[in-house]
């Protein structure tokens, strides 16, 4: 092959990329600038570009549901934390007793552990939901929160022990002989390592849950405790289809905590997606 | 262990109510296999499983080809890599939300995006969410959008393939093509394997797309009434959580079936070199 077709190779892959990269974002970048377009606009206007910037959208949309949209801000904010929390203690904990200790059936429950990551979760949502609404807890946050408290994502934990065992046990031991217990040696050598493993749970963890819908949807069923995509579900159905501004301004809101928690963790994300590839 | 209380505790329990009538008000009342027998009989079940298939079968092989070849484009040395990783894997994450969904149901709705465009050349779309014959397509596009997410894992495990494997081919005379045969595929198997596990399941359990595209209904006449939105619809819009359950263990024990088909089949195209 001669350097000039090596060349003519190379450029027709990068506008290929090029375009291929241009048509995936141009539905977000669409509907960014549509939300700062009047409605009657947006219908006509397939372009992105603004002849003027109209922020009415913005400030209708945020008022319109029954309460503020920081209502459903803060509500999806709680769940999210509580959520990061549970997952980052307990599945941590869970990972370092299937990495590090041993006890009896270990192998039969990581394997049970491996294939709950397939389990449909419509198969446990049923028996969930009636006992979570006879302890009365349907119009709480509790039932989204508390699974996590009990290492019920069973990924993270796959995650974190693929990740521990990369971590030398040679540490333990020296720990170990310094008259270190399980506890310590979890919380003093084991923890502080695997901070990137952490990381990606948290922000795997902060994605999922900001976008989960239909357990947020079964759960939650009083306006004011709506989360933000019940919430923007809930708008879909409210409104006309004329009011597409400010149903994309809302959207809008609810992508930006998802888009920079992808460019501050990507790096992170990406390690995670590689190590749990790695059988 | 959680795993124990919160997955095979509730498992057993909707085993067991599977078999009962249940409407959350009434103790429960055992029906035997009524609920099953009364699946069989059930045209929209029997056609939202259809539709999920049909999703499966189209969805899941495309975004798969899709994202392996960007993942080999990607992969043979461009220095904007993470630029065009990151553009390619962002639609991935956003893609299951409802914000999402909304937009999607715009761009292919009877005034949206699409149909502007297509005006503009003096074509005259269909209201594609509302056209029974295209509404589904739109949601399989939906997926086909989200291919970031098994291009990184490619990607991943692309770069552990040695180069020298592919210069030793090279200079034994091999072209692109039977080098991604005989070089590149064997060695990414395992990897394609575990993608092709990964987006069986999801795709079984797709829900989001559909319910906010079709307004909840899975209209226009259920052709987007995927298996999971009926079976929100019997379990958590008429309560019928019986009849849910049983529909549960019905998706569980197909997408069972479909993961030990993966595994057998795995055995005559799935490579270890370890």
């Amino acid at each position: 092959m001669t350097i000039e077709r090596k060349s003519v190779r190379a450029v027709l892959k990068h506008v290929a990329l090029i375009c291929a990269a241009a048509i995936m974002l141009y539905p977000l970048l669409w509907m960014a600038a549509s939300s700062l377009r009047p409605d009657a606009l947006i219908f006509r206007a397939p372009g992105l570009w603004l002849t003027a910037v109209d922020t009415s959208n913005f400030t209708t949309g945020w008022t319109s549901l029954g309460s503020p949209f920081s209502v459903y801000l803060l509500n999806s904010a709680i769940v999210v934390l509580g959520s990061i929390v549970g997952n980052l203690v307990s599945c941590s904990m869970a990972a370092y007793a299937f990495a590090r200790l041993r006890f009896q059936g270990k192998r039969v429950l990581f394997g049970t552990m491996l294939v709950t990551i397939m389990l449909p979760f419509h198969v446990v949502v049923v028996p969930q939901y009636i006992v979570f609404s006879q302890i009365g807890w349907v119009n709480t946050f509790w039932p989204l929160i508390v699974p996590k408290l009990l290492a019920t994502d069973a990924f993270f934990v796959f995650l974190m022990v693929q990740f521990i065992r990369t971590i030398p046990r040679e540490l333990d031991e020296a720990a170990r002989i310094d008259g270190a217990g399980h506890p310590r040696i979890y919380l003093q050598i084991i923890l502080p390592m695997m901070v990137p493993a952490l990381a990606a749970t948290a922000i795997f963890t902060f994605i999922w849950t900001w976008n989960d819908f239909f357990s947020q949807m079964i759960y939650l069923t009083k306006p004011q405790l709506f989360t933000v995509p019940v919430a923007l579900s809930s708008f879909m159905d409210s409104t006309s289809s004329s009011s597409w501004g400010a149903m994309f301004a809302m959207s809008i809101v609810s992508l930006i905590p998802v888009v920079i928690a992808f460019l501050v963790g990507q790096r992170f994300l990406l390690k995670g997606v590689a190590m749990s590839a790695r059988r | 262990m959680g795993l124990l209380v919160i997955t095979v505790g509730p498992m057993v329990a909707s085993l067991w109510l599977s078999f009962t009538d249940y409407d959350l008000i009434q103790a429960p009342t055992f029906i035997g296999f009524g609920n099953f027998v009364r699946m069989f009989q059930d045209a929209r079940l029997l056609n939202s499983l259809g539709v999920t298939f049909v999703y499966l079968i189209v969805a899941v092989p495309l975004q798969l080809a899709i994202a392996l070849l960007v993942a080999m484009l990607l992969n043979r040395g461009t220095r904007a890599l993470p630029f065009y990783r990151a553009v390619f894997y962002l639609p991935s994450l956003l893609g299951g939300s409802v914000a999402v969904a909304i937009l999607w149901r715009q761009i292919f709705g009877t005034t949206g995006l699409v149909d502007a465009v297509l005006s503009l050349v003096g074509i005259r779309g269909p209201g594609w969410v509302s056209d029974p014959s295209t509404a589904l397509g739109t949601i399989i596009l939906l997926h086909l959008w989200t291919f970031g997410g098994p291009m990184v894992i490619f990607l991943a495990g692309l770069r552990q393939i040695p180069g020298e494997y592919h210069e030793a081919a090279q200079l034994d005379g091999a072209g692109p093509v039977s080098r991604f045969f005989r070089v590149t595929f064997p060695l990414l198997s395992p990897i394609v394997f575990f993608n092709v596990v990964l987006q069986v399941v999801g795709a079984f359990q797709a829900f989001t797309p559909a319910f906010v595209v079709s307004g909840g209904t899975g209209g226009p006449s259920d052709s987007t009434m995927f298996f999971t939105l009926y079976l929100y619809q019997k379990g958590f819009g008429q309560f019928d959580m019986g009849y849910a359950s049983a529909m549960a263990w019905v998706l569980l024990v197909i997408i069972a079936a479909f993961t030990a088909i993966n595994f057998y089949a795995s055995r005559f195209w799935v490579f270890y070199d370890d």
